[in-house]
C-alpha cells in the first residue's frame, strides 16, 4: 500500500542524488543506476498482490486530490516498464563507455522513468500532463547526448514537435476542466455521462487536440516526422528506451485511459473517431513498412519500423473489443521488448563495427554469434514467427479484425506482416549473412554486460507467450483489459473505493 | 585584459552594486513568506537566479561563477530536489499519506514565519532548486558556444576565460 508512491519515488530521488555523489568516480553512477532500476522492478513485481488499489495522494480524497491508481492495467504497463529500463541500463554500462558522462545520462534516464512510471499511475489528467512532462524533456535532452550536429539537429526537432503536441495536449485539458470543473479523470467521466455534454462542440474539439496531442507522441504516420531523427541520433540504449516505452508510456497508455476510462469508446463512436483512430493506424502501417524497406541505416530502419507497429496497436484499439484490447496491450508488450532487443542489438553492432550502414556490414554472424542470435530472434518476432511474442499478439489482432467483420482489414494486416519480413529479411542478409568483409575479420563479441542484457531480453521474447497461459493471463492480461473495457468499473474503484 | 573593462559600463557596474544586495533580499523574503504573501519557492527563486543574471550582464561571467561555481550550483540543485522529496516521504512515514503534513500548526502561529505545517519547507527547496537550476542554464549559455568544424558539422566549445588567454 505504502510502496505505490514509492514508484515515483525512488528513480525520482536516485536522478537528483547521483549527481551529488559521482562526481569522483564513474562506478557510482553505474551502481546505483542499477540498482535503482532494478529494485523498481522487483517493486512493480510485488504491487500485482495489490492491485487493485487507490493512493490518495497527501491523503487528500478525489476529486480534490491527486489519486494514484494501481488497476490491471497500470500494474502491466509498470512491469513493462520496469522490466525493460533494467535491461537497458545493465547494458549501458559498458555501451555509455563510449559517451563522456555518465552520471548525467543515468540522472537523465532516471528521471525519465520517474515520469513514465507517473504517467502509469497517476489517476489526474493535470498530473498526467506534469508526468508526461518529465518523461519527454529528459527524452529531448538525451536524444542529443552525443551533441554532435545532427543529433542536436534531431533533439531540436523533437524538442518542437514534442512541444507543440505538449500545448495541444495542455489545451485539450483545460478545454476539459472549462466543461466539467474537474481533473480527476474518474470524476470527469461521472461528469461527462451524466449530463449532456457530449454535444458540446467544445468537447470533440478537445478530444481532437487529444488526439492530435497523443498521436504525435506516439509517432502515428501524419504526425510522425520527429521519430526517424530522433530515434537513431539517441545512443542505442535511449534509443531502444524511447523507441520501446516511450511511445507507448506516452503515447498509447494516456490515449487509452483518456479515450476508453475518461469519454468511453461507446460515446466516441458517435463522431467516427474510431474510425479515424483505425485509419491512421492502417497508413501507418503500410507506410512505415514501405519507408522501412528502403533504408540504409540500421537504426533508421527500426525507428520506420516501430512507426509501423504502433499502426498495429492503434489499429487494434480502435476496435473496442475485448479481443481487440488484449491484442493491443500484448502487441504494447511484445513490440516494446522485441524493439528494444533490437535496438540493443544495433547498439552493439555499432558499437564493434562503428558504422550503422547496413550495406558496409556483411557476414557478421560468424564472429558476433551471439549478438546475430539476438538480433535474429527480435526480426523473427516483430515478423510474427511462432511462438516468440510478436506471433501471439498478431495472431490476437487479426483475430479481433476478424471477429468485429473487418475482414478487409485483417487481410490488410497480413499483408502488413509480410512486408515486414521482407524488410528484416533484407537487413538481416545485408548484416549477419553472406560474405564476411576483410575489415571486420578480426573483431570481437561485444562486452559481457551488453550479452547478458541482451540475451536475458531474447529470453522474455521467446517466451513471452507464456503471458497468454490462463492462471498467468487471470492475473495480468485479463484485470488489464477488463479496467478498459468496463469504464464505469474504473470509475467505482477510485471514487467508491 | 583587466577586470575593469570587462562587462558594462561604469555606471552600469555601479547601480548594479547599490541594488544587488536588495534583490537578493527581496528574493529570500518571496520565498521565505511564501505561504502567506503572493509568491512563493519558483517566483524567490527566480528573482535569486535574477541577482546572479545581473552580476553576469554588468561584471563579466568570471564574477559570479567566483561567488557560485558551476559545481556546487549543481549540487544545490539536486539539494533542493532532494528537500521536497524528503518532505513527501517524511509525510509517507510520519503521516499516512505521501506528501502528507506532519507538522501540526497552533493557531497563535497563524500569520507568522514558521506555520502551515511543512509547505515553508518545500517553499525553501524548491526556491533553492530554482534559482540554482535557472542560473545554471544561464551559466551554460553563457559559458558554452557551438562552432562550425567544416562541412556542416558543429562541435559545442566551453568559452574560454580571460584569464587562461593571457598564458
Amino acid at each position: 500500500m505504502k510502496l505505490i508512491p514509492l514508484m515515483v519515488a525512488i528513480p525520482l530521488g536516485t536522478a537528483f542524488f547521483i549527481p551529488m555523489v559521482s562526481r569522483k568516480n564513474q562506478r557510482v553512477p553505474d551502481l546505483l543506476g542499477n540498482l535503482c532500476t532494478f529494485t523498481l522492478f522487483l517493486l512493480s513485481l510485488c504491487l500485482i498482490r495489490f492491485v487493485p488499489q487507490v493512493y490518495f495522494m497527501g491523503g487528500w480524497k478525489p476529486p480534490f486530490g491527486i489519486t494514484l491508481v494501481l488497476d490491471g492495467l497500470s500494474s502491466f504497463m509498470l512491469i513493462l516498464v520496469n522490466l525493460v529500463t533494467f535491461l537497458i541500463t545493465l547494458y549501458s554500462i559498458s555501451y555509455m563507455e563510449l559517451y563522456t558522462s555518465k552520471l548525467r545520462y543515468y540522472s537523465l534516464l532516471l528521471l525519465m522513468l520517474a515520469g513514465m512510471n507517473g504517467v502509469i499511475l497517476t489517476g489526474d489528467i493535470f498530473n498526467l500532463f506534469v508526468f508526461l512532462e518529465i518523461a519527454v524533456i529528459s527524452a529531448y535532452a538525451l536524444t542529443g547526448f552525443g551533441t554532435e550536429a545532427e543529433e542536436l539537429e534531431a533533439s531540436f526537432k523533437y524538442l518542437v514537435l514534442g512541444s507543440v503536441s505538449s500545448v495541444f495536449i495542455l489545451l485539450g485539458i483545460a478545454f476539459i476542466y472549462s466543461l466539467t470543473g474537474s481533473l480527476n479523470l474518474a470524476d470527469i467521466s461521472q461528469k461527462l455521462a451524466g449530463e449532456g455534454i457530449f454535444q458540446s462542440p467544445a468537447l470533440w474539439f478537445a478530444i481532437i487536440l487529444f488526439l492530435y496531442g497523443f498521436g504525435m507522441k506516439s509517432a502515428i504516420m501524419p504526425f510522425h516526422p520527429w521519430l526517424p531523427d530522433a530515434h537513431p541520433s539517441a545512443p542505442a540504449p535511449i534509443s531502444a528506451m524511447l523507441s520501446g516505452l516511450l511511445i507507448k508510456a506516452a503515447g498509447v497508455y494516456p490515449l487509452l485511459r483518456i479515450f476508453y476510462n475518461m469519454f468511453g469508446m461507446g460515446n466516441l463512436s458517435q463522431k467516427f473517431i474510431p474510425q479515424i483512430l483505425m485509419v491512421l493506424g492502417g497508413i501507418s502501417m503500410a507506410g512505415g513498412a514501405l519507408l522501412a524497406l528502403i533504408q540504409t541505416d540500421i537504426k533508421r530502419m527500426f525507428a520506420y519500423s516501430s512507426i509501423s507497429h504502433m499502426g498495429y496497436i492503434f489499429l487494434a484499439l480502435s476496435l473496442g473489443t475485448p479481443l481487440g484490447i488484449l491484442g493491443a496491450l500484448f502487441h504494447i508488450f511484445s513490440h516494446a521488448v522485441s524493439k528494444s532487443l533490437l535496438f540493443l542489438t544495433s547498439g552493439s553492432l555499432e558499437y564493434v563495427l562503428h558504422t550503422r550502414d547496413i550495406r558496409k556490414m556483411g557476414g557478421i554472424e560468424e564472429r558476433m554469434p551471439i549478438t546475430a542470435f539476438s538480433g535474429n530472434i527480435g526480426f523473427l518476432s516483430l515478423a510474427g514467427i511462432p511462438p516468440l511474442a510478436g506471433f501471439w499478439s498478431k495472431l490476437f489482432i487479426i483475430l479481433a479484425l476478424v471477429k468485429a467483420e473487418r475482414l478487409g482489414w485483417a487481410i490488410f494486416a497480413c499483408g502488413v506482416s509480410v512486408l515486414t519480413l521482407g524488410y528484416y529479411l533484407r537487413m538481416n542478409r545485408y548484416v549477419f549473412f553472406g560474405k564476411i568483409k576483410s575489415a571486420f575479420r578480426r573483431v570481437k563479441e561485444a562486452p559481457g554486460t551488453m550479452l547478458g542484457a541482451m540475451v536475458l531480453l531474447s529470453l522474455v521474447v521467446i517466451f513471452l507467450g507464456s503471458l497468454l497461459i490462463p492462471p498467468v493471463k487471470k492475473v495480468l492480461l485479463s484485470p488489464a483489459v477488463h479496467i478498459l473495457y468496463s469504464g464505469e468499473d474504473y470509475v467505482k474503484l477510485v471514487l467508491g473505493g | 585584459m583587466k577586470e575593469e573593462e570587462k562587462g558594462l559600463s561604469t555606471i552600469v557596474k555601479v547601480v548594479t552594486r547599490w541594488i544587488v544586495g536588495f534583490i537578493l533580499l527581496f528574493g529570500i523574503y518571496i520565498v521565505i513568506f511564501g505561504h502567506l504573501t503572493p509568491g512563493g519557492g519558483f517566483p524567490g527563486g527566480v528573482i535569486i537566479a535574477g541577482v546572479f543574471v545581473l552580476l553576469t550582464l554588468s561584471f563579466g561571467r568570471e564574477v559570479p561563477l567566483r561567488k557560485l561555481n558551476s559545481t556546487l550550483a549543481s549540487e544545490l540543485d539536486s539539494f533542493g530536489a532532494l528537500v521536497f522529496l524528503l518532505v513527501g516521504i517524511l509525510g509517507l512515514y510520519l503521516a499516512t499519506y505521501f506528501a502528507q503534513n506532519f507538522i501540526t500548526t497552533f493557531p497563535q502561529q497563524y500569520f507568522r514565519p514558521f506555520s502551515a505545517g511543512v509547505i515553508p519547507i518545500c517553499n525553501l527547496a524548491i526556491g533553492l532548486k530554482v534559482g540554482a537550476s535557472i542560473f545554471m542554464v544561464f551559466i551554460i549559455l553563457a559559458v558554452t558556444r557551438v562552432i562550425s568544424v567544416g562541412e556542416g558539422r558543429m562541435k559545442m566549445l566551453r568559452k574560454r576565460t580571460g584569464r587562461r588567454r593571457r598564458k
